[in-house]
């Protein structure tokens, strides 16, 4: 992964000439196990689809999150549109994370964390909905992918079944089910057998049946907390393609440290640094045309 | 960096440097380390063989399935199919009454465990449950439930006294046995769960209930499992409280006093086999060594398939397959 992030890579790989990183002589008797990384071609092409700008779904303001007093996040007001895509970036504790989980709430269950501003879900302070139906509504993937120890076919069914009082019979939600997995591009691969573990698919496959779990339920909003950090580049690739498909429909919002990352799925980008919003705006600009200093200092490596 | 690991990997080492290059220190915990092992390879292997050979002559099916009778010879006193029982319903009892109680305590320490004073004491209680030895258990059980409150639970003799001695009073007794290895085996496999695992379930709109039924407790099964194997294998192996709770007596039968005879039986005394065993065994106060070895020797194959069940049960946790629960819920829904 280390590779990737590089910006001496990237460059190479544009270049064209795809050079094999330099093997260890010492090593005479093996065959050179190194493999080059994949040539990643960061045109933005997921980005070039017409950005949708549907309606403003969740609204921030003045929003800050304290644990136990100290500040993690400080006053930041944003706002996030269906059909496009928001990433956050910053330094790692520059407090996206903790932004993130502030929007369905996570963050109550840490002990001593507390929050003030307003988020708003379509006009409705998140506060005073239900737990359940705000993160029904506002679903989230996380960093390590976390099927339960489960069925792959449970793993989404658990997430339809006890919404409602009444167990919907299995036949009953199928359908949403393998609708779930077919939109997250995992349906082709696990058709043969939904019975299987979940924790027998790979990690990337693991991770798209996270996130067939999270939009099983249909949500407005889908929280992404450094989805493809645990996975290897194909996967990541795989994912990423999806973060531009489901974008149509959903506003997404994701934290991602890797800034190349957020150049190819995202619309617009949001930097923190130190838990301030220090700039945000369209994709492009935010890049290319940083307005602060510290923005500037912390996307310079993107272009190489 | 991945070039120098393969470099260590690839130089040769010598498999195993002889004794003889070693320090006189490190040869001397290296032996001890050696026999202390054997040495306990030594001693259980010993009580199997002895007991498989004393008790295999005298275990057969018409000792596994008649009943005790009184008699003043070994050839007399019958079989032991009353205290195989006794043994299977106080184990069956104590577990019934144990799993419910470990489990949703060690779910409560780790999923709630507010006001944090309470949980301490919960905890330090059940450490304290867990270090009583079996024979104040029982003297407390005996005495608990010879007030009149319990006389459901036994017998009461015609002048008023709650005789306080039944299979039901056992069974709450040895819950007691069984209760720490529950929770302690379910609290560690809760708080080995990643943390994400939970927040997963929370943030797909799970109330903490549903989390707790859907997603921890299938996680932490194999837990479970271990955990109730351990506590049935401490069961087994009790003797104190059944001596005191249960009767005495090698010819002791179900007794079933009359009446509806399922909750008479439950309600009246008996005998396990380690009861058996000591009111058989010369060595306790018994005369019939025969039928001593053999009960023995029955006990111990209880207490060795048990432990052979826990390890296959902590072992499929391991490998993180699916859980046979999981399995029959998929069958169920099919």
């Amino acid at each position: 992964m280390a590779h990737r992030n590089s910006p001496l890579h990237a460059q190479r790989a544009h270049d064209g000439a795809l050079e094999v990183p330099p093997v260890k002589r010492i090593v005479l008797d093996r065959h050179p196990t190194a493999i080059p990384p994949p040539a990643v071609e960061d045109d933005g092409a997921l980005r070039r689809r017409p950005a949708v700008g549907g309606p403003e779904r969740l609204r921030l303001q003045g929003v800050s999150v304290s644990y136990a007093g100290k500040a993690a996040v400080k006053d930041v007001s944003l706002s996030v549109h269906q059909g496009e895509v928001l990433a956050l970036i910053g330094p790692s504790g520059c407090g996206k994370t903790t932004l993130l989980r502030t929007l369905n709430r996570l963050t109550e269950l840490t002990p001593g964390a507390t929050r003030g501003g307003s988020v708003l879900l379509d006009g409705h302070e998140v506060h005073q909905l239900a737990d359940t139906e705000l993160r029904a509504r506002v679903s989230m993937v996380f960093q390590q992918p976390n099927p339960f120890p489960m069925s792959v076919f449970d793993n989404v069914a658990f997430a339809l079944r006890e919404q409602s009082r009444k167990r919907p019979r299995r036949r009953e939600i199928e359908p949403q089910v393998i609708e779930a997995l077919r939109r997250a591009g995992l349906y082709e691969e696990v058709r043969d057998d939904l019975h299987r573990p979940a924790l027998r698919l790979s990690g990337g496959q693991q991770q798209r049946l996270c996130i067939a779990r999270a939009i099983a339920l249909r949500p407005e909003v889908l929280l992404m907390d450094e989805p493809c950090s645990a996975l290897d580049p194909r996967s990541t690739e795989t994912i990423e393609q999806l973060i531009g498909e489901l974008s149509r429909e959903l506003a997404i919002v994701i934290v991602t440290h890797n800034l190349q990352q957020a150049h190819r799925v995202a619309d617009r980008v949001a930097f923190m640094y130190l838990g301030d919003l220090v700039e945000h705006g369209e994709v492009e600009q935010v890049f290319r045309t940083p307005k602060a200093p510290r923005t500037r200092d912390y996307v310079k490596g993107v272009f190489g | 960096m991945s070039g120098s690991s393969q470099v260590l990997a690839t130089r040769a080492r010598p498999r195993r440097s002889s004794l003889r290059s070693w320090r006189w220190s490190d040869r001397i915990v290296y032996l001890l380390a050696w026999f202390s092992g054997l040495a306990l390879c030594l001693v259980a292997g010993a009580l199997i063989l002895y007991l498989g050979v004393r008790g295999i002559e005298y275990v057969s099916p018409s000792l596994l399935f008649s009943r005790p009778t009184a008699g003043v010879d070994q050839s007399q006193i019958g079989g032991i199919l009353d205290p195989l029982l006794g043994t299977l319903l106080v184990v069956v009892i104590g577990i019934f009454i144990a799993t419910p109680i470990g489990v949703a305590s060690a779910v409560w320490i780790v999923e709630y465990g507010r006001p944090r004073w309470l949980a301490r004491a919960v905890e330090s209680s059940i450490e304290i449950v867990a270090g009583t030895p079996d024979i104040v258990i029982a003297l407390f059980a005996l005495s608990l439930f010879q007030l009149g409150l319990f006389g459901f639970l036994s017998f009461t003799a015609s002048g008023g006294g709650v005789y306080g001695r039944s299979f039901l009073t056992a069974g709450v007794a040895v819950s007691l046995l069984a209760i720490p290895p529950v929770f302690l085996a379910t609290r560690d496999g809760l708080q080995t769960l990643p943390g994400h695992q939970r927040e997963g379930a929370f943030a797909l709109g799970k109330t903490r209930v549903a989390t707790i039924r859907r997603v921890l407790l299938p996680g932490v099964r194999p837990n479970i499992g271990t955990g109730v194997t351990l506590g049935m294998g401490r069961i087994i192996g009790d003797t104190a409280i059944v001596f005191l709770l249960l009767g005495v007596g090698a010819s002791q039968r179900f007794d079933f006093q009359g009446g509806t005879p399922g909750l008479n039986a439950l309600r009246g005394t008996g005998a396990t086999l380690t009861s058996y065993i000591y009111t058989t065994s010369p060595a306790g106060e018994g005369n019939a060594p025969q039928k001593a070895y053999a009960a023995a020797f029955v006990l111990l194959l209880m207490v060795l398939a048990l432990n052979a069940f826990a390890g296959f049960v902590a072992g499929r946790g391991a490998a993180g397959k699916m859980s046979f629960g999981d399995r029959v819920r998929f069958g169920a829904w099919a």
